[in-house]
């Protein structure tokens, strides 16, 4: 009973304790915000199926804060972006730019897709000449009589 | 077309084998055939600054490792071995680590470096474009990346790729 008194005690202490609004994570939210537009485009090098947003890695890490530091400098999207292409390649983008080394990356999808439909086309074309072929005209007039029988019946 | 069927499905085997035997964890640096970034680092346990500008005229090795890097450890041998031949310098880029960490490393394993320079907070790094400790740099007499070896140097890769390189571009 004791013990009890003693435990709602503590909770009615704790009852006490200010409540406040949860303070922002970052100092800056606008900076943070473009951070993410940012760095969601942007792979991280380390767990290399991550964005640079999800990614918890050591490197990742440095380079939010350097994209961090780049928009408190005033610089665009795109010369973050560039920044971080001279020195980890296209790789570091999760839209390539199109070019010639990546027309097969870009358009090999549609490419395999126009090969199955014409796949498609040949086969069925093949199927229906076979069907067509398949009976001599006497067998055709035997089938039609016998099918006629059968209805008749 | 049943050929035709099996020709393709063959050709897509192949494709995809060919693809499992490379390592999607090697991304090709676009900074091969360009100047090698400019810094000025101060020098592990000195004041002295070094910059890549005071290597002009000479091939040079540019090694980034840690100690907290394992397998750093695994590469440390063959660049004491190489360091012996003393073929062409080699200088350290200290990755993010403790300049303490660091002295006790080489001095337990050896210093195969002409000297390390401390890249703290990994600025540097960035800017070569490092994503995997350890990481070598072959760079030319006029400054010019010409080779990034990612990951440890082998004893392979140190003979059939680098030490003929280097032959090639002291000629």
């Amino acid at each position: 009973m004791r013990r009890l008194a003693a435990a709602l005690a503590a909770l009615l202490l704790c009852g006490g304790a200010p409540a406040r609004e949860a303070p922002p994570l970052a100092p800056d939210e606008k900076v943070e915000a473009r951070l993410v537009t940012i760095a969601e485009e942007l792979r991280c090098l380390v767990c290399q199926n991550e964005s640079l947003v999800a990614s918890r890695a050591d490197l990742a890490m440095d380079l939010k804060r350097e994209v961090r530091e780049q928009v408190r400098a005033g610089k665009s999207d795109a010369e973050i972006r560039d920044f971080m292409v001279k020195r980890y390649g296209d790789f570091v983008l999760y839209r390539p730019p199109l070019k010639a080394s990546t027309l097969l990356l870009w358009f090999g999808p549609f490419l395999l897709l126009a090969a199955g439909f014409a796949a498609i086309a040949i086969i069925v074309r093949r199927r229906r000449a076979v069907r067509a072929g398949a009976l001599s005209t006497e067998d055709e007039a035997r089938a039609d009589a016998l099918l006629q029988k059968r209805t008749d019946a | 077309m049943r050929i035709a069927l099996i020709a393709g499905f063959v050709a897509l085997i192949v494709l995809l084998a060919v693809g499992l035997t490379r390592n999607p964890r090697e991304v090709p640096s676009p900074l091969i055939g360009k100047a090698a970034p400019a810094f000025e680092l101060p020098r592990l346990g000195g004041a002295e600054r070094f910059s890549p500008a005071d290597m002009r005229g000479k091939v040079w090795l540019l090694n980034v490792w840690a100690s907290w890097c394992v397998s750093c450890r695994d590469e440390h041998p063959v660049l004491v071995d190489f360091a012996k031949t003393k073929r062409a310098p080699l200088i350290g880029l200290n990755y993010k680590d403790q300049g303490d960490d660091a002295r006790k490393w080489l001095a337990r394993f050896g210093d195969p470096y002409q000297f390390s320079v401390v890249d703290a907070d990994g600025r540097i790094g960035i800017d070569y474009g490092v994503y995997g400790v350890p990481e070598t740099y072959v760079i030319d007499r006029a400054g010019v990346i010409r080779y990034k070896q990612i990951g440890p140097v082998t004893p392979d890769v140190l003979q059939a790729t680098i030490l003929p390189l280097i032959r090639e571009l002291e000629r």
